[in-house]
């Protein structure tokens, strides 16, 4: 049976750290399952948690009264959901939503802010991890703004 | 003066009438025309001349197991683009090629193969993967990511959804509609789902210069070796066939040493601006 430690160990999320740190993070964790169409974030809703996608596809949405939901971007296996967790006031900017059935590690924040507080080295490199994760996504989003199929015959 | 003898094709377009023609989006057009050349290879392009607008090079989109037909898909951006997408069946089409170099279906063989396209990038990947698919054992994994701007706009629906059954296939789209079920992001956020093995894969990338050069970033960070990557490039080509240096890509002409080019011999001209 796969523990969380094993599926910790596999995460590339976590690529670099020490066994020792791993261990650290893998006791925060657990997993979790949410059916199609649950709600598994919620704006402005407290970020207690985050998450690593182990199967299925999250959706992350904005709530817009005209318009309904409007995804902005989705997840799946490999990616991590969630970095609101890191800053104060520890709230959620967007929703995420099941988009189709979804098995996930859930990581719960608080315990591992006391890991960071205690261990600075643990702190300063999964501070580093998800920087680079937000990086990405800011990349990425750029790409998205510039609209690159707009133009040009490609 | 002894007249100058052209073989046919070359800079004279030969005449081919139009057997069919499809709407794929609300921009882009596939025309199904005669054979009136050589055979092709997937990559390539021909020279399309539309009577009375002008001459665009378009790539080939169509199955290479179908001598019957030349298949292109155009996208209309200007007045010979706009002119190819009203062609009817019946209707005359001038044409020049096969020019240009293919995708390097043979260094494929029994490699992982990822296929990265972007909006009508995924017109010239496209004969690639019905050769893939058709020839499916002769290869490892088979990934195709697919970008476009909007669900409206994604081409070949009704051939990725029956690829899929063959070859992994994902698409996203950069903004979703309503009743959209696939991915929203940009292509490139997709690659670290691909099934890939870098030290065995191929990768071959179409799309716009931009995608292409964030692509290739992703892909670098994600070890797979420029010397296995293709992309194809895209430049104002006038004669295709390296006379009049209009498709000059640092010391390549696009036209004769690529469209499809290894990345490695012009990944960086795409960070150098006045190129």
């Amino acid at each position: 049976m796969l523990t969380i430690a094993d599926a910790v160990n596999d995460c590339t999320l976590f690529d670099g750290l020490s066994a020792a740190h791993l261990g650290l993070v893998a006791g925060c964790g657990r997993f979790v399952r949410f059916p199609a169409g649950a709600a598994i974030l919620r704006e402005g809703a407290p970020a207690d948690l985050f998450f690593v996608v182990r199967e299925g596809s999250v959706g992350l949405e904005v709530a817009s009264p005209e318009r309904g939901p409007i995804v902005i971007q989705t997840l799946g296996p490999g990616d991590t959901l969630g970095w609101s967790w890191l800053f104060p006031p520890y709230r959620w900017h967007l929703d995420a939503v099941a988009r189709e059935a979804v098995a996930a590690i859930a990581f719960d924040a608080a315990c591992l802010r006391a890991k960071c507080d205690a261990d600075h080295e643990l702190g300063y490199r999964l501070m580093g991890l998800f920087a680079d994760v937000m990086l990405r996504r800011l990349m990425a989003t750029r790409l998205q703004l510039l609209d690159v199929y707009a133009h040009g015959s490609r | 003066m002894a007249a100058v003898e052209q073989p046919p094709g070359l800079l004279t377009p030969r005449p081919a009438r139009v057997l069919g023609w499809r709407r794929e989006t609300a921009e882009s057009v596939t025309v199904a025309i005669e054979p009136a050349g050589e055979p092709w290879a997937p990559g390539q392009f021909n020279m399309l001349y539309a009577f009375g607008a002008g001459e665009v090079p378009i790539s080939i989109s169509g199955d290479p197991a179908r001598a019957d037909r030349v298949v292109h898909t155009v996208r209309s951006v200007g007045m010979v683009s706009a002119a190819l997408g009203r062609l009817r069946r019946g209707d005359w089409v001038g044409v020049r090629g096969p020019f240009g170099t293919g995708w390097p279906l043979a260094a494929a063989l029994g490699r992982d193969v990822l296929i990265v396209a972007g909006g009508v990038g995924l017109a010239p990947l496209r004969p690639v993967v019905y050769e893939l698919v058709r020839r499916r054992a002769d290869f490892g994994r088979v990934t195709l990511l697919y970008g476009a701007r909007t669900p409206g706009d994604v081409l070949f629906g009704r051939e990725l959804e029956r690829w899929r059954g063959r070859i992994d296939v994902l698409v996203t789209v950069d903004a979703a509609s309503p009743g959209w079920t696939g991915d929203v992001g940009v292509v490139t956020s997709l690659l670290r789902r691909a099934a890939f093995d870098p030290a065995r894969a191929v990768a071959m990338v179409c799309g716009p210069e931009v995608m292409m050069r964030f692509t290739l970033d992703e892909l670098r960070r994600l070890g797979q070796p420029e010397p296995a990557t293709w992309i194809s490039m895209e430049r104002n080509m006038h004669c295709a066939v390296g006379l009049c240096g209009h498709c000059q890509l640092g010391p390549a002409l696009v036209c004769r040493e690529g469209a499809v080019f290894r990345s490695d011999a012009v990944a960086w001209m795409l960070r150098v601006r006045e190129v």
